[in-house]
């Protein structure tokens, strides 16, 4: 045993480290549920913090609801937005301080319901900041009620029958109407449920992070999540849950990769 | 002497933030406010001063992106009209309750609702009662002329730094329209980065640097005891205020036995009123709340003991009354004459309520 023990003390040494977590990720025990994307992505926003060196320029807007308290996790400033709010705040900040990084970080009520408005302006008026949108398709904090991103036929607490278009409507795809307007740049859906999956999703955090260095518009990056606990299933039928249902309605890839558009006038007689 | 012109009062209120060095304004137009935003953009202050100047979506996105810059330090506003004010009233809640300065101008309409677009003093409640939700406190300035439009801009930004606290300037449809001449301070600085990191290095986001703790501007707060401790230091910070920055004038009080109580453009109409009555032999005076939050209570106290009776005038149905009542504590008799609709009294009605009311014959 000693022996066994011995061996493992031998490994354990910087020259052999092929892994570590990221200083910007604060070491706490994070609220979220095992299973739960939040986790996940915050890893993938405080790595790519570091690899960019960009930890003393960036400030975070977190948003009402579960990752409300994101603030206690990655290592910057915050300014912690009212419910739906955070794309206004993050323009104020972003207006007042052009030098900085900023970005939001807001679940789907808060960005596709409460928000709309604040969500849609701030891209359209290609605000130079980054959005990061989990879309797990239910409100998680409050309990598990019926999202803007909710499926038809999904079972939630205010939805205790099914979503039903007649009395609900549909599930709203915003990620599809922001890649519509001109001010946003570089507009991505990504997911985090495989290792594969993690590793593209933090490619596109780090380029929607990129692009926001350049000021040539918004970055926007949906992560389709699970909400193992608001689902009522486990983490693994979470997974297989969100590819069968969710993908086929929030499809994974690039909406738009390039920059905001021309802000040449056009059609104005002045 | 500074500068002398023949302003608005709405552009006054843009040509002070410019001059005293404000970092930026987030607004929404809205009848009877809109030459403020008009006249910002027309000045292009992002040119000179560096000021930065923003039209919103809405009066709620307005007032969160001011919590946003005013998050990071900056000296920021914004200003609208009464049904303007009651869509930003959740983010006055968020900026009171993480303690950030900031100024925000009401230029207020008659209501309720969509109401009138002619003048009104009818939020008096809403600006100095909170307006939004949980225990809170603007500290609320009333100007009564242009000069005063002009002048609170650089007062409410003293305030707003010393208490850590939003300030409301109280304005009304009459004091934001009509023309006056004014004085113009000089052209001042904005704050440099040194200035800055000097005044709010401690608390605002501008980047967490090694040599310390990350900041984080949060209301929320889950430990009821902490949560307690910290309802507890704004109220503290409201006692200051009232200990520390009650302003008020007194209009000749000395010997009066029946005084006039109005803010504003009332005060205005009412200055006249006491003119009329005391060439007719009639002791009255007027007393005039600059601050609104922290009321004058303890000038009305003291009042109460000497005099026969106050006449509160207000275009409202009757709300600074209450305060003057709870300040009199039965010492003598308050009572209430205002107009509502965006209807303004003349001077001889005033003096003929105060008859009716208190004087008698």
């Amino acid at each position: 045993m000693s022996d066994v023990a011995e061996r493992i003390k031998n490994i354990i040494k910087p020259e052999n480290l092929i892994y570590s977590k990221s200083p910007v990720l604060n070491d706490v025990t994070m609220h979220y549920c095992p299973g739960c994307s939040h986790g996940v992505v915050h890893k993938l926003i405080a790595e790519v913090i570091d690899e960019m060196g960009i930890q003393e320029q960036t400030i975070g807007v977190s948003p009402v609801g579960c990752a409300v308290f994101a603030y206690n996790y990655i290592d910057i400033d915050w300014s912690e937005a009212a419910h739906g709010r955070a794309p206004a705040v993050a323009t104020g900040i972003k207006r007042i301080m052009p030098e900085k990084t900023v970005f939001t970080y807001q679940g789907d009520g808060d960005l596709a319901a409460i928000g709309t408005a604040e969500t849609i302006h701030a891209v359209n008026r290609g605000e130079n900041i980054v959005m990061i949108f989990i879309n797990n398709a239910i409100y998680g904090m409050t309990g598990g009620q019926m999202a803007p991103t909710t499926l038809l036929g999904q079972v939630t607490a205010t939805t205790p029958y099914g979503r039903n278009a007649d009395l609900n409507g549909y599930p709203l795809k915003i990620t599809e109407l922001i890649a519509q307007l001109p001010g946003a740049a570089f507009v991505t859906r990504q997911s985090v449920h495989t290792p594969g999956a993690v590793r593209k999703a933090k490619k596109a955090i780090r380029k929607a992070f990129e692009i926001s260095q350049k000021n040539i518009g918004t970055s926007f990056v949906e992560i389709v999540s699970t909400c193992n606990s608001g689902w009522k299933m486990t983490p693994v039928a979470s997974n297989d849950w969100m590819v069968a249902n969710m993908f086929p309605l929030f499809p994974i890839g690039d909406l738009k990769d390039g920059a905001k558009d021309s802000t040449e006038p056009y059609n104005v007689q002045i | 002497m500074g500068e002398l012109r023949l302003m608005k009062g709405n552009e006054v209120i843009a040509e002070a933030a410019i001059r005293y060095g404000c970092d930026g304004y987030f607004g929404y137009p809205i009848t009877p406010q809109s030459e403020v935003i008009e006249l910002l953009m027309a000045q292009r202050p992002w040119e000179t001063t560096g000021m930065v100047v923003l039209q919103a979506e809405s009066e709620i996105a307005s007032i969160h992106m001011v919590y946003g810059a005013a998050g990071c330090g900056k000296r920021v506003m914004t200003s609208s009209s009464s049904p303007g004010i009651s869509l930003m009233a959740e983010g006055i809640s968020y900026i009171a309750g993480c303690e950030l300065p900031c100024v925000i101008v009401n230029v207020q309409r008659g209501g309720p609702g969509l109401g009138t677009i002619q003048p009104s003093q009818a939020d008096y409640n809403q600006a100095t009662k909170g307006g939004g939700h949980g225990d809170y406190s603007l500290l609320v300035l009333a100007p009564a002329s242009v000069q005063e439009m002009h002048d609170f801009v650089g007062l409410a930004f003293d305030l707003a730094y010393k208490y850590r606290n939003p300030v409301m300037i109280l304005a009304d449809g009459v004091i934001g329209q009509m023309m006056e001449k004014v004085e113009l301070m000089d052209q001042r600085p904005r704050w440099t980065d040194h200035q800055l990191k000097e005044i709010t290095g401690n608390w605002a986001t501008y980047g967490k640097t090694r040599d310390r703790e990350k900041h984080v501007i949060t209301s929320l707060e889950l430990d009821s005891n902490i949560m307690e401790d910290n309802n507890l230091r704004l109220q503290a910070k409201y006692k200051r205020m009232k200990e520390e920055d009650v302003r008020y004038e007194a209009i000749s009080c000395e010997d009066a036995e029946y005084v006039l109580v109005a803010f504003g453009c009332a005060a205005r109409i009412c200055q006249k009123t006491v003119q009329i009555a005391r060439g007719q032999g009639y002791k009255i005076g007027l007393l005039r709340p600059i601050t609104l939050f922290p009321f004058p209570e303890k000038a009305i106290a003291e009042m109460a003991g000497r005099i026969k009776g106050f006449l509160t005038v207000e275009f409202n149905a009757g709300q600074m009354v209450n305060d003057v009542r709870l300040a009199a504590n039965g010492k003598t008799k308050v009572e209430y004459f205002g107009r509502m609709g965006g209807i303004l009294p003349t001077p001889d009605e005033v003096e003929k309520a105060l008859f009716q009311t208190l004087i008698g014959g």
